[in-house]
């Protein structure tokens, strides 16, 4: 039995403990906000906190995260208010919004590590987050006005 | 434990390197296929407002204009307000909305937004491609909440005994200002139901210069606050009670076959539930499945291991030996030789033989991947000859529809549930993975997730086409233009529809090529023959990609070869003010718009291009090894145009600087999405520039994820991107905005690099071109 907490939640699984953490979280636990994107970690929309730090989960294991504590979209922050968060609403960044969630909790990870981050580390910390829609000028702008306020 | 501490050692193999257009059931016209076409009689007649008209109703179920259908007011006021098109990121769940929102005098922030299932007898034409939601529905959706707003004003007055003439409705209230009495909507609105709807002939719109909303850009889309929490729902995110999870191995060749396989170390996968055959057609089938095996499992990830452990034997069939680099050589031997002639003007042959000059350009452009970052996915639960399905579906009716063939019951008996679309671009027009689900669903006897991988979306796509294209243009001696022949030749969006189809239908012919709009006097357009061997599609701007980079290279190419600056080149090209003719177009498509309300205006084309180069700082002095490039385009009867400032480092390392682009997309909704269409598309553009490129050896697709089919990234998008959207009135019918944006940004940036280096990208990708 593999036991996990997420989202503050402790949680345990008895399946296959390879089973990549992106299902484990998508169907067997029904957090649907992170998102499969490539399955290879090219594109970053599965991305979850571990322990402060980024992952993705697609290629990440469920026996990775023994007694590690996971942060999805959900639990990013009770109301939904993360610096970030509100910064991508009032930047209006999404287009179909599909790689937004993973978009965020990797900018939520920077600004962990970094938070004030110059427009060279923004862009060198996101580019492993796709998106097709093409909304990368605003990421950028989000992630600037989530750290400096402006 | 993968911690991603730099993101860049995931990214693969470093240096690697719609919306659609016609709607899927209305390309049955173009391929002369009889009974295509169903009319539903709209409920009010179109006539009444619109100083222009547009092919609305020439869509299958045409438009229904009735504010029973698309607007209902609860007693607390909350207006719920049905959105009928699909949401894949251009943000019309809002806009529509927002319309009729406007027009009925609705307070936006007690607005709800209901998404409509599939039904097209209910809602009207449901396919959200082409670019046209705004330009079929903006006079619509203003006639539906007028239609409501003079039902709410009515049932006021009869409340206050006055004439409806006094009263009016205003931020969600009616009112009468000679008493001072105001009512809410929501206690209007159990009256207000009561009432008939009115004629459209008396309806009054408001006038735009009342407008709140329309123009302004001051309204973020509706699903803002769910996408970012987590909670907004796509297609993948549906969960229903006992559902299983199936991902599925399809035939790796276009018309292969499943021959035998061999499920025995599949089932042995923790979490495997069965193996079984999934049924397909024979290609070409239109969308139907291409069938495969099955793994069904408890998770997707199970599933996933299970179909690893498969062993398959296929049979490839007549396809197995498409390849690439071969195919190449035919298309481009093709375009050398004269092909069917699809318009002519004056006499080109004659033109060229007594040019001064004669300059030849040929291009070349591969086949493309959609890859949505949602791949496809479909949750069916097929139960008692009854059918529901939750998918991310540009085409909720055709989905119904298709559905309902498959299983055999009929459409009343199936239901489609449109989900949010994790991107779409022409994708998601296209419903086969719906059928999947259904069909297994069927078979299992419970409800069934069908996910595809991203290796199962680059590898059976619908691709976009595979082209070349060579423009031969001749010169006098004073380097004007007096002749151009341009021969486009590609594989069919038609040959997925029909066996054996071979030419441009002429929805494709009119992307790019038959509507050239430069003033030359001998003009002619050819189409030589192409065999398809895969699955064409539509993708985000379709043929235009390709005619627009041929085109508007050879601008490049000409303004170079007579030594003059490309814009000027450009605008002597497209020449004077006028409307252009192209009575030698037989069946001319105009993207399914009257010619009379949507022509080729090359004023406007003029305008776009003067605007850009205003705004965008054209001739100005860039540091040494930048270069400016520039390119218009009119597609989806908007008029786009683009400038590009590039450099090229050391080992070929290309930066864009800036993308500036001017847009008339006539009388618009929402310009701050327009600006989110125009930001995206420079980075669909220089995706497909830079390495967009599937190839094909042995039959198969040999690309299978983001390391080998690459898209731009953040550190490598342009450093700045500026959108100018040039007013239009309100009498300017509006025009599409979804597509559009990208057919001009490739050749801006070959135009760009040229200017850059001296070197003329006539291929795509640029790869490696520019490393040596």
């Amino acid at each position: 039995m593999i036991k996990m907490k997420i989202n503050g939640q402790e949680r345990s699984w008895d399946g296959d403990p390879d089973l990549p953490l992106l299902w484990f979280l998508r169907d067997e636990i029904g957090l649907t906000g992170t998102k499969f994107g490539c399955g290879q970690a090219f594109c970053g929309s599965c991305t979850v906190i571990v322990d402060k730090q980024a992952v993705r989960a697609c290629i990440t294991s469920v026996s990775d995260v023994v007694d590690r504590e996971v942060t999805t979209i959900e639990g990013l922050h009770p109301t939904g208010d993360h610096a970030v968060q509100k910064a991508w609403r009032e930047v209006n960044v999404p287009q179909c919004g599909y790689c937004q969630a993973g978009q965020i909790m990797q900018a939520a990870a920077l600004l962990m590590e970094n938070s004030k981050p110059t427009h060279d580390q923004i862009r060198e910390a996101m580019s492993g987050n796709i998106c097709r829609c093409g909304c990368y000028q605003r990421i950028e702008n989000a992630v600037h006005l989530a750290s400096t306020g402006v | 434990m993968n911690i991603i501490t730099n993101p860049k050692k995931l990214r693969g193999i470093e240096g690697r390197i719609k919306v659609e257009n016609v709607s899927r059931r209305s390309i049955l016209k173009g391929l002369g296929i009889a009974g295509g076409l169903v009319l539903a009689a709209p409920v009010m007649s179109r006539q009444a407002f619109a100083a222009y008209q547009t092919g609305a109703d020439k869509m299958p179920h045409g438009t229904v204009v009735d504010p029973r259908v698309f607007v209902a007011i609860a007693s607390d006021g909350t207006v719920t307000i049905v959105a009928h098109r699909s949401e894949m990121g251009t943000g019309v769940r809002t806009s529509l909305p927002l319309i009729v929102a406007e027009e009925m005098e609705a307070d936006w922030s007690r607005v709800k937004v209901a998404q409509a299932h599939g039904d097209e007898v209910k809602f009207g034409n449901q396919d959200t491609d082409g670019s046209r939601s705004t330009r079929h529905y903006l006079i619509p959706m203003r006639e539906i909440g007028a239609s409501a707003r003079t039902m709410l004003e009515a049932a006021a007055a009869k409340r206050w005994g006055v004439p409806a003439t006094e009263v009016k409705a205003v931020n969600h209230e009616v009112v009468h200002s000679a008493t001072g009495r105001h009512l809410g909507f929501g206690e209007l609105a159990a009256d207000a139901a009561k009432e008939s709807v009115p004629a459209v002939e008396g309806l009054k719109l408001k006038d735009p210069k009342d407008f709140r909303y329309l123009g302004k850009g001051q309204v973020s889309i509706v699903d803002l606050r769910d996408i970012t929490v987590g909670t907004a729902h796509y297609g993948s995110d549906t969960r229903l009670p006992g559902m299983k999870y199936a991902v599925i191995a399809r035939p790796p060749v276009t018309g292969g076959k499943l021959v035998s396989f061999d499920g025995t170390a599949a089932m042995k996968v923790s979490g495997v539930e069965k193996v079984m055959e999934v049924q397909g057609w024979p290609w070409p089938s239109k969308f139907q499945p291409l069938g495969g095996v099955a793994v069904i499992a408890r998770n997707t990830g199970a599933a996933i291991k299970g179909r690893d452990a498969l062993k398959i034997v296929w049979d490839d069939g007549a396809n197995g030996k498409y390849e690439s680099a071969a195919y190449r050589t035919e298309l481009e031997a093709a375009a050398r030789k004269p092909g069917l002639v699809v318009r002519k003007e004056g006499d080109v042959d004659a033109a060229l033989k007594a040019a001064d000059k004669v300059i030849v350009g040929e291009y070349y452009l591969p086949h493309l991947a959609h890859a949505t970052m949602e791949p496809p996915v479909a949750v069916a639960n097929v139960k008692d000859g009854k059918a529901e399905i939750w998918a991310p579906v540009q085409s909720p009716g055709g989905t119904r529809e298709d559905v309902a063939k498959t299983l055999g019951i009929p459409e009343e008996n199936v239901t489609v549930n449109v989900t949010l679309l994790g991107g779409g671009f022409g994708r998601k027009s296209k419903c086969d993975f719906a059928l999947e689900a259904a069909l297994l669903s069927k078979a299992l006897g419970a409800p069934v997730k069908v996910q595809w991988t991203r290796e199962d979306d680059v590898r059976h796509d619908f691709l976009h086409t595979v082209s070349a294209e060579r423009i031969e243009a001749g010169l006098d001696k004073n380097g004007k233009v007096i002749a151009w022949r341009h021969r486009s030749v590609a594989p069919t969006i038609a040959s997925t529809f029909a066996a054996g189809a071979a030419h441009a239908a002429s929805f494709e012919l009119g992307m790019g090529l038959v509507d050239m709009p430069f003033e030359i006097a001998n003009i002619q357009c050819e189409n030589p023959e192409a065999a398809a061997h895969t699955r064409i599609g539509w993708f985000r701007s379709v043929s235009n990609i390709p005619r627009a980079f041929a085109v508007q290279s050879m601008v490049g190419e000409l303004a170079h070869a007579t030594n003059r600056d490309q814009k000027d080149m450009l605008l002597e090209l497209i020449g004077s003010p006028r409307i252009v003719k192209l009575d030698s177009v037989k069946d001319l498509w105009n993207y399914g718009e009257p010619y009379d309300s949507y022509p080729i205006d090359t004023a406007r084309l003029r305008r776009v291009v003067e605007v850009v180069a205003d705004k965008g700082g054209w001739g100005r002095t860039v540091p040494k090894g930048h270069g400016l490039g520039i390119a218009v385009h009119r597609s989806f009867v908007s008029y786009i145009a683009t400038i590009v400032e590039v450099s090229v480092g050391d080992k070929g390392k290309l930066t864009v600087h800036q993308v500036d682009t001017a847009i008339d997309c006539g009388m618009f909704v929402n310009p701050e999405r327009i600006q989110s269409q125009i930001e995206g598309a420079a980075i669909m553009g220089l995706s497909l520039a830079k390495y967009g490129e599937i190839t094909f050896k042995d039959g198969k697709v040999q690309q299978g994820n983001f390391d080998d089919f690459a898209v731009v990234r953040i550190d490598e998008a342009p450093l700045v991107t500026n959108v100018h959207i040039v007013p239009a009135d309100t009498d300017t019918p509006p025009s599409g905005a979804g597509e559009p944006g990208l057919p001009p940004f490739a050749p801006a940036l070959a135009n760009a690099i040229f200017a850059a280096t001296g070197k003329r990208i006539r291929a795509l990708p640029i790869g490696k071109q520019l490393e040596t």
